[in-house]
């Protein structure tokens, strides 16, 4: 069954799993790109909700808690007509209880689907597909990647700047601990984005050049927002502090949050985003959080829309 | 009747004499007897074909987990001394993180006992430098070098407290064992699961940097000097740490050094692919970058490094089935080690005689025991290899316990065809020809 009034090709769609955005071409994000437009359409309708996946079972896994992020997923799920079944785990270094292995061959014996997974560890995703038949999406593992975060936010800034290609985007705060700006990186890139990304070197050591390259690396916000047409803060964990890589959260302020003066460097009509949720006035100033370069709401809505494409192309469009 | 069995037709490499020609070997009631071309003008029991093959000293092996008492799920005392007669080692040094940790002489008794009954190589133990392995208190190592320990180590962790470590040396000079040292600084290594450099960046995992070895070697070396007792450094695996050993060598410290087969082969690109997150290329110290490798493999070819040392260290599936940061560290080595390290001699980085003398005259120089050559009168402790025979990494073929190999399905080129360990032959690959004569007590030769 189709979900709009133009039947969706899936045929092209090569991936089994949604593990990270390098294995995206760009063929492959225009095809999630294009599905979500439909989902929008289907999204628009007085009732947001298709028969598509009626029967098809998805699980999402969550080892960390996360209420937006699996919250997308189980609506995105729903509007498809699937069944949604939640489990949250605890992660143990000392195997205690079940493994990650055990849970997701539990999970697919139970026949689910596909299994939406959330993980405190790197690499936690792959371990998982590698033993199961069913599909895995990658919904956040450690700092590795988040590969739905970044087609939304691809989308979000197609959506408003009409294209991809050729943009400039600066990435600031956390590098290093973050899979937001890894997954990024990879589908920004694979969309002819010129990517800088830009903190302190402690949260961005000066080695992500050599492992990232054709991302430009620098440490001085001001040089960094020189033009840019899209600004993405990432969100500061305070223990950032207490791990003794910053000072304090009011320096950090000073040398990284951006303020209108900040936004004012970059192309007029430069869009600021943010993978939420915001500490506000830490990594964005209010004016700049609430104004009107501000794409934060219009990322949360896409999630939803993304997401239920992903669902679609990797369920392969039939039910 | 005396028992004669002869290896015949070999390229005999024997690097305590400097020999490297074609020889034939006598070995009589499990002892070498004569070496020299030509056969022996003596009735024989058994003749053993080394057409083709390279007839060395079996290998030395200074760093092997067997896991003997207390994770025998992991491996036995049984199984690693057999997986040892696959990989050509007819002596190996028993790591102490045993459960019990190996702190006495107690300990040493029952790893010794264990190996006269139920191994097929040489045991011989390594002591703990603290008692529990806990870094706080000496553990008694003049009773424990009484009993038959060959050296000392809290390897798996590093002493952190340097003035216990300081102690350990000064020590150690009353015997002259050598205190073996993993060298790790582990407030820089924290929590990390892989070396760090770019891979790491790109796969989003806590890296284990350079400087975490680097800063212990330097201050063990410090050391070394200020007690002038035997420092041997477990393991390197950085330039770095590579080069500090050289000068300290140059400067004449009785400082000693290993390296593994897997740290001069392989790289941290091995986490990346062609398994992403595999954690069987989990290992401590990590694999490290191309550069790293680069310089310890001059350091072995210069002589720089004395062993080659598998740092063989078995677990179960169940152990390595799991997320890469709770994986346990390390690699199954024994097995595969001659394979993966003679393409260092196809790739023209060292010569055959260079590589036979890392894993056998070095290595029992370091503990200063009479092993690893062909000398005549001692236990006929030889492997026969062929250099260029292709084979494939099958773990499930394994001997040891542990099948945790990054090299799994890898195609090695060269592979050990027979081993004798204490004269006995242990192993035997069914291509090597072994003709009896009708008189012959095949039970003799079979062990």
């Amino acid at each position: 069954m189709s979900v709009g009034a133009t039947p969706f090709n899936t045929a092209r769609w090569g991936h089994t799993h949604v593990l990270d955005m390098d294995s995206f071409s760009l063929p492959d994000i225009e095809q999630v790109m294009e599905t979500t437009d439909a989902m929008k359409e289907v999204l628009g309708r007085p009732i947001k909700r298709v028969p598509t996946f009626r029967g098809k079972t998805v699980a999402t896994l969550f080892y960390e808690s996360s209420t937006r992020t699996r919250a997308s997923f189980e609506l995105a799920a729903k509007n498809l007509s699937a069944d949604v079944v939640s489990m949250a785990a605890a992660t143990s270094s000392a195997a205690k209880g079940e493994s990650l292995v055990d849970t997701v061959r539990t999970l697919e014996a139970m026949g689910v689907d596909v299994i939406v997974m959330r993980h405190t560890q790197s690499g936690a995703p792959y371990i998982a597909a590698r033993h199961t038949k069913c599909s895995i999406i990658n919904g956040g593992d450690g700092w590795h990647a988040h590969p739905t975060q970044a087609l939304l936010d691809l989308y979000a800034i197609r959506e408003r700047l009409g294209r991809l290609e050729g943009l400039r985007v600066v990435i600031v705060g956390d590098i290093l601990h973050s899979r937001v700006a890894r997954s990024n990186l990879y589908g920004m890139a694979a969309a002819g984005v010129e990517v800088t990304v830009c903190g302190p070197p402690t949260l961005l050591p000066p080695a992500f050049a050599a492992a990232f390259p054709g991302v430009r690396r620098e440490t001085d916000l001001d040089a960094a927002l020189d033009g840019v047409d899209v600004i993405m803060a990432l969100r500061l964990q305070r223990e950032r502090q207490e791990a003794g890589l910053l000072p304090s959260v009011e320096e950090y302020i000073a040398r990284y949050q951006i303020n209108p003066h900040r936004l004012s460097l970059a192309r007029p009509g430069a869009l600021v985003m943010h993978p939420g949720p915001v500490n506000q006035g830490v990594e964005l100033s209010p004016e700049v959080s609430y104004g009107a370069a501000s794409l934060i709401e219009s990322q949360v809505a896409n999630g939803v829309a993304v997401r239920m494409a992903l669902l679609y192309l990797i369920l392969g469009g039939e039910g | 009747m005396n028992h004669r069995l002869l290896i015949s037709g070999g390229r005999l490499i024997d690097p305590a004499s400097g020999h490297d020609a074609p020889a034939d070997l006598l070995i009589e009631d499990g002892h070498i007897a004569w070496v020299g071309p030509g056969a022996p003008p003596q009735e024989l029991d058994a003749i053993l074909d080394a057409t083709g093959l390279v007839v060395a000293p079996g290998f030395v092996d200074l760093h092997c987990h067997l896991r003997e008492p207390g994770y025998e799920e992991k491996e036995t005392i049984a199984t690693a001394t057999r997986a040892a007669t696959r990989g050509g080692f007819t002596t190996v040094c028993a790591m102490p993180n045993t459960n019990p940790p190996t702190d006495s002489a107690a300990i040493i008794d029952f790893i010794k006992e264990k190996a006269r009954t139920k191994g097929v190589v040489k045991v011989l133990p390594v002591g703990c430098i603290s008692k529990g392995r806990r870094g706080q208190e000496l553990a008694e190592m003049a009773a424990m070098a009484a009993a038959g320990a060959v050296a000392f180590s809290d390897d798996g962790s590093p002493v952190s407290d340097p003035r216990l470590m300081r102690h350990a040396l000064e020590y150690s000079l009353s015997f002259g064992l050598p205190i073996m040292e993993h060298a790790e600084d582990e407030a820089l290594s924290r929590d990390g699961a892989m070396h760090e450099g770019e891979v790491s960046l790109r796969l989003g995992l806590r890296g284990i940097p350079a400087a975490a070895e680097e800063a212990a070697v330097a201050r063990d070396i410090a050391l070394a000097r200020l007690t002038g007792a035997k420092l041997h450094l477990c393991h390197i695996s950085t330039a770095g740490a590579m080069e500090m050993v050289r000068r300290a060598r140059e400067e004449g410290l009785p400082v000693t050094a290993e390296v593994t087969p897997h740290h001069l082969t392989l790289t941290h690109e091995q986490v990346l692919a062609p398994v992403p997150y595999d954690t069987s290329a989990k290992v401590n110290p990590p694999l490290r970058a191309p550069q790293d490798v680069r310089a310890l493999v001059d350091g072995l070819r210069d002589g720089v490094i004395d062993a080659i040392a598998t740092d063989h260290a078995p677990h179960t599936a169940m152990d390595k089935l799991v997320e890469f940061d709770f994986a346990p560290p390390g690699i199954s080595g024994l097995e595969t080690a001659l394979g993966a390290l003679l393409a260092l001699v196809h790739s023209g980085e060292m010569d055959l005689m260079t590589l036979v003398t890392r894993l056998t005259t070095g290595p029992a120089k370091v503990i200063g025991h009479p092993l690893g050559s062909l000398t005549v009168g001692l236990p006929a402790d030889v492997v026969l290899f062929d250099p260029t025979r292709e084979w494939v990494v099958d773990p499930t073929a394994f001997a040891s316990r542990g099948r945790n190999t990054p090299l799994a399905g890898r195609a090695l080129r060269g592979k050990v065809m027979a081993t004798l360990a204490q004269g006995v032959l242990a192993y035997r690959d069914e291509a090597v020809s072994l003709s009896l004569s009708s008189q012959a007590e095949p039970q003799r030769i079979r062990g």
